[in-house]
């Protein structure tokens, strides 16, 4: 039998079912090559003894009736949780200790999970790369000189490492599908609403979603499944039942209708991205699907009016980071200089900039040139897709316009920062729920991964489609470890 | 729309977040790449696009008007820089 920590997800859930080992072996195995990984630089804090205790206590119990039972699972650090650390990967909640547990996390602990610890990310969630952490930038499995992606980078990191045996992150423009992509691992970001926002520090509040990131498509139905439902304590969660993607999952996709969108045939677009989505066509007929050109002729424009409507609501939700009620507090002569270096301490430089272009859109005089055009523009992406859906099932496109690049490569750069979301972006604009899958590797051997997108509270179909191309493609990780 | 440094001084005002003056002409670049990236919008007629303020259909449900929470000062100030038993505690406000 293969180390534990090379199994998946659901493997080891069945694993522990069926007695083949204990909760402590699973715990124990994560836990030595998360201590060997210091060099990748994913967690941000470690709950090891916690977890090895709860393992142990779990094997005297003995209760399977979960869908995680007895699973240890590091988290992004955007998660509140109870009692431990969470700091977004800001410097400005270096010291937050919540009272209280997100929604999310709750849900998979609920199902017999538990917490394994907290990993690394673009600070607030903000970035593509996870350099702009306070707690430092995360290394990619793939090469100690490349980012892994982000803002989950440090979970993508950890998950393709081994450290985790899933885990989850948090998706505002990209940020599960993107690090995904770059560590050849499966990312999905559900429909908005799907899954409760309640204790999640707040990004962009009408884009932000929670969502799976797995080794495997089957790993991300069963996670995906233990996450999701209602909560009423976020208003725009929705009341719908979450479906048991689980035992739905099948590669059986013959006849459903694939959209291939012209307009992400970017200029520069590399060749090999091209030939990935050739590849992944042919995977999806072969299948049996059937193969449509479609148009979102407004794709261009995604991008930019993301730029105003995330940094809009950056601004506002930031607002409360004022050095009073929690976080890192700064002196000052009076009560707004207090404020003022606070959050000039607290911060990092694109956080700053984002907040600064989120106040000038909403500054008197200029809220309808900008946060209203922007709202315009994000109602006609989502005609585009509305339009689109009308012909087929599901769209296929790369996840990302290129693979991982190198530690500095974009970090001076902020606007060649944002085009790496360029396939990514429209999606949260428009609610929708799309994966990343791995699918092949480019001529360096990176990995490089096909974004599927779906309906509203489709997530089965595109599941279904991500199988299909999983069984074809055949990805296997193909790094050597240099970190331990 | 380029952001000059006065701008960018002003917004950050707005912003509550003091800028060292050595910084001021980096954002100063920065952020005018950004607007003039975001301004790429102005080709694009939406005359006649209602907003779209929200992507979930379905409207707000209401709940019964109970107290569901509360008497929870404790954890509230748990986090707090600085407090002393009831209170938030931030530098003098009025003289």
């Amino acid at each position: 039998m293969s180390k534990i920590s090379e199994l998946s997800l659901t493997k080891i859930v069945n694993g522990i079912k069926k007695k083949d080992f204990s909760s402590e072996e699973v715990t124990k195995s994560f836990i030595d090559n998360s201590k060997k990984s210091k060099k990748l630089n994913t967690y941000i804090t470690e709950c090891f003894d916690e977890a090895l205790k709860f393992s142990k206590n779990f094997d005297k119990k003995k209760d399977y009736k979960g869908l995680l039972s007895g699973v240890p699972i590091a988290v992004k650090d955007m998660f509140c949780t109870k009692n431990v650390k969470t700091t977004a990967g800001s410097k400005i909640l270096h010291n937050f200790i919540p009272t209280y547990e997100s929604t999310v996390t709750n849900n998979l602990w609920s199902e017999g999970a538990f917490l394994l610890g907290k990993l690394n990310c673009d600070e607030f969630a903000m970035g593509s790369s996870n350099e702009t952490s306070f707690f430092g930038n995360v290394k990619n499995p793939y090469g100690e000189k490349l980012v892994p992606g982000g803002s989950s980078g440090g979970s993508a990191s950890a998950l393709a490492a081994g450290l985790t045996p899933a885990t989850i992150g948090t998706d505002t423009g990209g940020s599960i599908r993107q690090p995904a992509s770059f560590t050849g691992t499966v990312g999905l970001k559900p429909t908005y609403g799907r899954c409760s926002r309640w204790g999640i520090v707040a990004f962009a509040s009408s884009l932000d979603q929670a969502g799976p990131m797995t080794i495997n498509v089957e790993d991300s139905a069963l996670l995906l499944q233990a996450m999701s439902g209602y909560d009423s304590k976020d208003s725009t969660s929705v009341d719908k039942k979450v479906e048991n993607y689980s035992s739905n999952l099948t590669e059986k996709i013959k006849g459903l209708k694939i959209g291939i969108p012209k307009e992400y045939r970017v200029d520069k677009m590399p060749t090999e991205i091209d030939d990935l989505w050739k590849k992944g066509i042919e995977y999806l007929k072969d299948a049996g699907a059937i193969i449509k050109n479609i148009s979102l002729e407004h794709t261009m424009h995604a991008l930019p009016a993301y730029y105003i409507v995330a940094p809009a609501e950056a601004s506002s939700n930031l607002a409360r980071y004022d050095g009073v009620k929690y976080g890192h507090r700064a002196s000052g002569k009076n009560l707004i200089e207090m404020y003022e270096n606070t959050r000039s301490e607290g911060f990092g430089n694109e956080v700053k900039r984002r907040i600064l272009i989120g106040t000038y859109v909403l500054s008197s005089g200029y809220y309808d040139a900008y946060y209203l055009k922007a709202q315009k523009v994000r109602r006609l992406i989502k005609n585009d897709f509305d339009k689109a859906f009308k012909d087929v099932d599901a769209i296929l496109t790369p996840s990302t316009p290129g693979s991982a690049f190198k530690i500095g490569d974009k970090s001076n750069d902020p606007v060649s920062m944002y085009l790496n979301d360029i396939f990514t972006v429209p999606v949260n604009l428009s609610g929708l729920p799309a994966i990343s899958v791995p699918a092949g590797y480019d001529k360096n051997n990176l990995p490089l991964g096909l974004q599927l997108i779906g309906k509203a509270f489709d997530e089965q179909t595109i599941l279904n489609l991500s199988l299909a191309i999983e069984k074809r493609a055949n990805f296997k990780k193909n790094y050597k470890i240099w970190w331990s | 729309m380029s952001i000059d440094k006065n701008t960018v001084k002003h917004i950050s005002k707005l912003a509550r977040i003091s800028l060292d003056e050595n910084k001021v002409e980096s954002l100063s670049k920065d952020l005018t790449s950004i607007m003039k990236f975001i301004e790429s919008l102005n080709k694009l007629n939406t005359d006649k696009t209602t907003p779209l303020t929200s992507i979930i259909n379905a409207s707000l449900t209401s709940r019964k008007d109970e107290v569901n929470d509360g008497k929870i000062r404790d954890q509230i100030l748990k986090n707090s820089p600085e407090k002393n038993d009831e209170f938030f505690v931030v530098p003098k406000v009025i003289e």
